[in-house]
C-alpha cells in the first residue's frame, strides 16, 4: 500500500515537514525533527532503489490524474541513483548540523534554517523524481529560493552579497529554463517528459525547438555552475554556513547535472542534442576550460573553503566532460563522478566545517599546526583530499578510471592528458593544506585548539568511510551508472 | 586438489594481513617503547615466516593465488605469486627484521621524535611492497604502488624541518606525477587494448599493438614507474635521503626502488613479452635510456661528498642495471636482472647501514671526514668494503653474479653498447667506492680543533645488523641456487 506511494512520499515528506519544523521553534527540536525526516527520506530512497531492482517503476500519477494531463513522477535507474546520493548526503549532514548550527546560526534563526534546509532537500529530490518539465521548474525554484536563504545566513556579512549574487544569477537561469519549457509547451502542447520526447521527435527542424534547447542548456548551465557561468559559486560556498556549503556542494550542482542529462538524453534525445545541435562541441571546450582554469585558481586561494569551491567548479567540468564524450563509458563516468564527487566534497567540507567550528573563518595560515591538535579532523581532510586527487581505493580513482577510459576509447589523447594534468593540480592545492597543517607550528600566540566533539566527527567520518567503501566495492555505483547510461543511450530509460 | 590450494592461500593472505595487524599493534603499544619495538620485531619475524613458507611451493612450480575483492567489473584486487615476485618479497622480508633491529639502535641512538609514526609507516610500507610483489594484475600493482608512495611520505619528511618538507615535495611530486600522469593512462590504455589486466606469461598485450605505438606505451610505463628512477625521473631518490637512515636503507635501497625496477621487469616480461618487444626496433630506446642513466648517475655520484647522496646516486645507477638487463631482451640477461634485484639489495642496505652507523657513532655525514675511521669502527667499515665490492661487481660478493649474467646476455645478443656501459660503469663504481674504503683504513685520522675523536663502534644492534647484511652479500655469492632457480622460472614461464 505504502510502497506504491513511495515516489510521492519521497518529496512530500520533507516538503510537509518543513513548515512543521518552523512550528517547533528554537534549536534542538527543529534539528531532531529535521534529522529524523532526512533519515526517512533516505529510507524511502533505498526502498525505491530496491524496488527498481526488478526494472523501472511505472509512472506515479499524482492525484490519479493520468499522465499527459496530471503530474507524473517516474523512478528509473538514473533518478534512483541521484535520489540515493542526495538523500544520503542529507542524512549524513543533518546529524552534523546540531553542533555546527548551534555555533554558527543565532538561536532565533535556527528553526528557519532547518525549515529552509528541508525545503531545499524537498526541491532537489523533486527535481530528480519528477517526470514533468514544468514541475521540474517549480521544484527548482523551491530549492533555489531555499538555498539563497541558507547562504544568506552565513556569519560573514559578505554572505549577504554572495546570496544576492547567486539570487540574480540563479533567477536568470531559472527564467531561461522557464522560457525553454514554455517554448516546448507552445510547440507540443504537453509538459510530460515522456510525452515531450515523443512529440518533439518529428520537429527536429523547428526553430522554436532550437531556441528552447538553447534556453534550457544555458539556464541549467547557470544552475550547474558550468564554466563560465560559475561566477556565483565561489562566493556562495565560501560565505555560507559550513553545513550549507557541504550540503549544496554535494547535492545542488549534482541535481542540476541530473536535469541537464534528463533534458539532453530523455527529452531531446541523443540524435538531436548531439548529432544535430552538436552540444558536445560546446561542452567539451567549456569543460576543459573549467577543469584547468578552476584548478589553477584553486591553487592560489588563501581561504580554504573558497579553494574547495573552485575545485568544485573543476570537478563539475569532469562531469560535463563525461557528457561531452558522447559514449556510454563517458556518460557512465559522468554519473559515477556525480555520485563520487558528492561523497568527496561532502567529506572535505564537513572536515573544514569542523575546523571552522574551532577557528572561525578557515584561512590557510590559520590551519598551521592543526594536524597535531585536531588529528581526526585533519585525517578526514587528507583522505577526502586523496579521493579528490584520485588515489586508488578511493571513489575518486573509480571515476577517474572511467573518465580516462572514455577519453581513450574516443581516441581523444589530449583530453586524457588534460584530465591527468588537472589531477596533478589537485595534488598541489590539497598538499598545500596538508603541509601547512602538519609541518608548520601553531602561530605564536594562537590559542590551543582541541579536537571537535564526536557529533561533528562521526558524520564527517561516515562520509570519509563512504569514500573508501565505494572505492573498494563498486558493484552498486558502477552497476547503476553503467545500466543507467546504457539505458539513456538506448532511449529506453523512460 | 582443493586442500593444498587453500593451504597456500593462508600464508598469502597472512603476508598482507601481518604488516597491517603489526601497524595496529604498534599504535596500541605506543606508550611503552620496549613493547612497541617488540611488536615491530615480532611482526617482521612473522612476515618473514609467512612469505618464506610460500617459497618451496613456488620453487616446485606452484603459483598460489588469492582474489580479494572485485574492484571494477572484470578487474579484481588479486594476488598471484610468480617467481620474480617471490624473489622480491623474499629479499624484502628477509631484510626487514634486520632493518628493524638496526632502526631500534638508530632511532634511540639519535633520539629521534615520533617513533611510533615511524614504525607504523614502516610496517604499512612493507605490506605495500609485498602487495606489489604478489600482485596478480596491473590494477592491484598500481594500488599498492600508490600506497607505498603515500606511506613513505611521512618517513621522508620525518624530521619536519624546512628541508625535509621541501624534499618531501620533490618526493611526492615526482612519484605521484609520474604514476598518475603516465602509469595510470598506460594501464587504462592496456585495459582498452586487451580487455583485461592480468599478468600473462608471454605478454598481456602481445598481438594487440605493434610498431611505434608500442614504443610509446613502453615509454609511458617505464617513465611512469618513477620508483625505478630512470633519468630524468630520478630526482626524488636523492631528495629522499633526508629521511632517517633506516628508511634510506630498507625503503630507498630495497623496498621502494626495487618495487620500481621489479615493476619494470614485470611489465616487460608479463605485459609486453620479451619476444614481442624483440620484434619492435623502436623499443630499443629503453636500452640507451638505461645506459645513459647508469653512466650519468655514476658520474654525479663521483662528485658527491655527502655519503648518503653518493649512495643515492649509486642506487640510481644500479637500478638502471636492472632496467638495462631487462631491456637487452635476452632470457639470460633477464636472469641477471632478477638476480641483481637481490644482489643490489643486500649490498646497498649494508652500505646505508654503515653510513647510518657512522652518523650515529661519529656524527659524520661527509666522505671527506672519514679518514682513518676504519680503525675506530672496523666492523662497520669492513661491512662497507664488502658492500662496495658487491656494487663494483667483484667476487666474492653477490654483485659479481648478476653482472656476469648481464654481460653474458649482452654478448649473446651482440649489444655492444650494453657491454661498453657495463664495463665503463664498473670502472666508475670502483672510482667512487674504493677511495672511501682506502681513506677509512689507510689514511690517518685528522683531528679537527676542539673535537675529541673518542667514539668507538656504533650501538650493538646496528653493528649486528650491518654484519648480517654483509654476510648475506657473501652468502648469496656462494649459494645462489634459490634466486637462480626463481630467475630461471621467470624466463621459462
Amino acid at each position: 500500500m505504502i510502497a506504491a506511494h513511495l515516489p510521492a512520499l519521497q518529496v512530500v515528506v520533507p516538503l510537509l515537514a518543513a513548515p512543521i519544523c518552523l512550528l517547533l521553534g528554537r534549536g534542538r527540536w527543529a534539528w531532531a525533527f529535521a534529522t529524523a525526516v532526512s533519515w526517512l527520506t533516505l529510507a524511502i530512497a533505498v526502498a525505491l532503489l530496491s524496488q527498481i531492482g526488478n526494472g523501472d517503476l511505472p509512472g506515479y500519477a499524482f492525484g490519479d490524474w493520468p499522465a499527459p494531463w496530471g503530474i507524473e513522477y517516474r523512478v528509473d535507474r538514473l533518478s534512483a541513483f541521484v535520489l540515493l546520493i542526495v538523500s544520503g548526503i542529507a542524512a549524513a549532514i543533518l546529524p552534523y548540523a546540531w553542533r555546527s548550527v548551534a555555533r554558527e546560526i543565532p538561536p532565533e534563526q535556527q528553526a528557519i534554517f532547518f525549515t529552509a534546509l528541508l525545503l531545499c532537500l524537498a526541491g532537489l529530490l523533486g527535481i530528480t523524481i519528477t517526470g514533468d518539465a514544468f514541475n521540474l521548474f517549480v521544484l527548482l525554484e523551491i530549492s533555489s529560493l531555499a538555498s539563497y536563504t541558507l547562504i544568506a545566513m552565513g556569519r560573514d556579512r559578505r554572505a549577504l552579497t554572495a546570496a544576492y549574487q547567486y539570487l540574480i544569477m540563479g533567477t536568470i537561469g531559472a527564467t531561461f529554463i522557464l522560457i525553454g519549457v514554455g517554448l516546448l509547451y507552445m510547440l507540443t502542447g504537453t509538459l510530460n517528459m515522456a510525452d515531450l520526447a515523443i512529440r518533439i521527435a518529428p520537429l527536429q527542424e523547428s526553430r522554436t525547438l532550437h531556441t528552447a534547447f538553447a534556453f534550457l542548456v544555458v539556464g541549467i548551465g547557470l544552475k550547474l555552475a558550468l564554466f563560465p557561468l560559475h561566477l556565483w559559486l565561489p562566493n556562495a560556498y565560501a560565505y555560507a554556513p559550513s553545513v550549507v556549503t557541504a550540503f549544496l556542494a554535494a547535492t545542488a550542482t549534482k541535481v542540476a547535472l541530473y536535469a541537464l542529462i534528463r533534458f539532453l538524453y530523455t527529452i531531446f534525445g541523443v540524435a538531436f542534442a548531439f548529432d544535430a545541435m552538436l552540444t558536445h562541441w560546446i561542452l567539451l571546450p567549456l569543460s576543459l576550460a573549467a577543469i584547468l582554469s578552476a584548478s589553477l585558481v584553486a591553487i592560489f586561494q588563501d581561504d580554504v573553503k573558497r579553494m574547495l569551491a573552485y575545485s568544485s567548479v573543476a570537478q563539475i567540468g569532469y562531469m560535463t566532460l563525461g557528457l561531452a564524450l558522447v559514449s556510454v563509458t563517458g556518460l557512465t563516468a559522468a554519473l559515477l563522478h556525480l555520485f563520487n564527487h558528492a561523497l568527496m566534497k561532502g567529506a572535505l567540507f564537513l572536515a573544514l566545517g569542523a575546523v571552522a567550528y574551532r577557528l572561525g573563518p578557515v584561512r590557510l595560515t590559520g590551519m598551521a599546526g592543526l594536524g597535531r591538535q585536531m588529528p581526526w579532523t585533519l585525517a578526514a581532510f587528507v583522505v577526502g583530499g586523496l579521493s579528490l586527487i584520485g588515489v586508488p581505493l578511493t571513489v575518486g580513482f573509480v571515476s577517474k578510471w572511467y573518465l580516462i577510459l572514455a577519453a581513450i576509447e574516443a581516441g581523444w589523447w589530449p583530453v586524457a592528458a588534460l584530465i591527468l594534468i588537472a589531477s596533478l593540480l589537485a595534488v598541489l592545492y590539497i598538499w598545500r593544506v596538508v603541509e601547512v597543517a602538519y609541518f608548520r607550528p601553531r602561530p605564536a600566540g594562537a590559542e590551543a585548539v582541541t579536537e571537535v566533539p564526536l557529533a561533528l566527527l562521526a558524520p564527517t567520518w561516515a562520509l570519509v568511510l563512504a569514500n573508501l567503501y565505494f572505492g573498494l566495492d563498486t558493484r552498486l555505483t558502477v552497476g547503476l551508472a553503467e545500466t543507467a547510461a546504457a539505458g539513456l543511450f538506448a532511449g529506453v530509460a523512460r | 586438489m582443493i586442500a593444498p590450494q587453500i593451504a597456500s592461500q593462508i600464508p598469502l593472505a597472512l603476508s598482507l594481513a601481518i604488516p597491517l595487524a603489526g601497524a595496529v599493534g604498534i599504535i596500541a603499544a605506543r606508550r611503552t617503547p620496549n613493547l612497541r619495538e617488540a611488536v615491530t620485531l615480532i611482526t617482521a619475524g612473522l612476515l618473514l615466516l609467512a612469505v618464506w613458507s610460500l617459497l618451496p611451493a613456488v620453487l616446485a612450480g606452484e603459483r598460489p593465488a588469492l582474489t580479494l575483492v572485485e574492484l571494477l567489473p572484470g578487474v579484481a584486487i588479486a594476488l598471484r605469486v610468480e617467481p620474480l615476485g617471490m624473489l622480491f618479497a623474499a629479499v624484502a622480508t628477509l631484510l626487514w627484521p634486520i632493518n628493524s633491529l638496526y632502526s631500534i639502535g638508530y632511532m634511540r641512538g639519535n633520539r629521534e621524535a615520533h617513533q611510533t609514526r615511524f614504525y607504523v609507516c614502516f610496517a604499512i610500507a612493507l605490506g605495500a611492497a609485498i602487495g606489489i610483489a604478489f600482485a596478480a594484475n596491473l590494477l592491484t600493482l598500481f594500488i599498492f604502488y600508490e600506497i607505498l608512495t603515500l606511506s613513505t611520505y611521512p618517513l621522508v619528511t620525518h624530521k619536519g624541518s624546512e628541508a625535509a618538507v621541501r624534499a618531501g615535495r620533490v618526493y611526492l611530486g615526482i612519484l605521484i606525477a609520474t604514476s598518475i600522469g603516465l602509469l595510470l593512462p598506460a594501464i587504462v590504455w592496456t585495459w582498452h587494448l586487451a580487455g583485461h589486466l592480468d599478468f600473462v606469461p608471454g605478454g598481456l598485450i602481445a598481438g594487440h599493438l605493434d610498431g611505434p605505438l608500442l614504443a610509446v606505451l613502453l615509454g609511458l610505463y617505464v617513465f611512469g614507474i618513477g620508483k625505478a628512477a630512470l633519468m630524468p625521473m630520478h630526482r626524488w631518490l636523492p631528495a629522499a635521503m633526508v629521511a632517517p637512515t633506516p628508511v634510506s636503507a630498507l625503503l630507498h635501497a630495497v623496498a621502494v626502488v626495487k618495487a620500481g625496477v621489479f615493476t619494470v621487469v614485470k611489465v616487460l616480461v608479463y605485459v609486453f613479452g620479451l619476444e614481442s618487444l624483440q620484434s619492435v626496433p623502436s623499443a630499443q630506446w629503453l636500452l640507451y635510456a638505461a645506459g645513459f642513466t647508469i653512466i650519468a648517475a655514476s658520474l654525479i655520484a663521483l662528485h658527491q661528498d655527502n655519503l648518503k647522496r653518493r649512495l643515492a646516486y649509486s642506487t640510481v645507477s644500479q637500478l638502471s642495471y636492472v632496467v638495462l638487463a631487462a631491456a637487452i631482451l635476452a632470457p639470460i640477461s633477464a636472469i641477471g636482472a632478477a638476480l641483481h634485484i637481490a644482489a643490489h639489495a643486500f649490498g646497498k642496505i649494508t652500505l646505508f647501514f654503515a653510513a647510518g652507523a657512522i652518523y650515529t657513532a661519529a656524527h659524520k655525514t661527509e666522505i671527506s671526514q672519514l679518514d682513518g675511521i676504519g680503525r675506530r669502527m672496523p666492523w662497520t667499515m669492513g661491512a662497507f668494503a664488502i658492500g662496495a665490492l658487491s656494487m663494483i661487481g667483484l667476487p666474492p660478493a653477490a654483485g659479481f653474479l648478476s653482472k656476469w649474467y648481464m654481460l653474458l646476455g649482452a654478448l649473446e645478443t651482440e649489444q655492444l653498447v650494453a657491454v661498453a656501459v657495463i664495463v665503463a660503469s664498473t670502472l666508475l663504481n670502483a672510482a667512487y667506492f674504493v677511495p672511501i674504503v682506502y681513506a677509512a683504513f689507510f689514511r690517518s685520522e685528522r683531528a679537527a680543533a676542539g673535537e675529541a675523536p673518542s667514539h668507538g663502534e656504533a650501538p650493538r644492534p646496528m653493528v649486528i645488523a650491518l654484519t648480517a647484511t654483509a654476510a648475506l652479500t657473501l652468502l648469496l655469492f656462494l649459494f645462489p641456487e634459490v634466486p637462480l632457480t626463481l630467475a630461471r622460472q621467470l624466463v621459462e614461464s
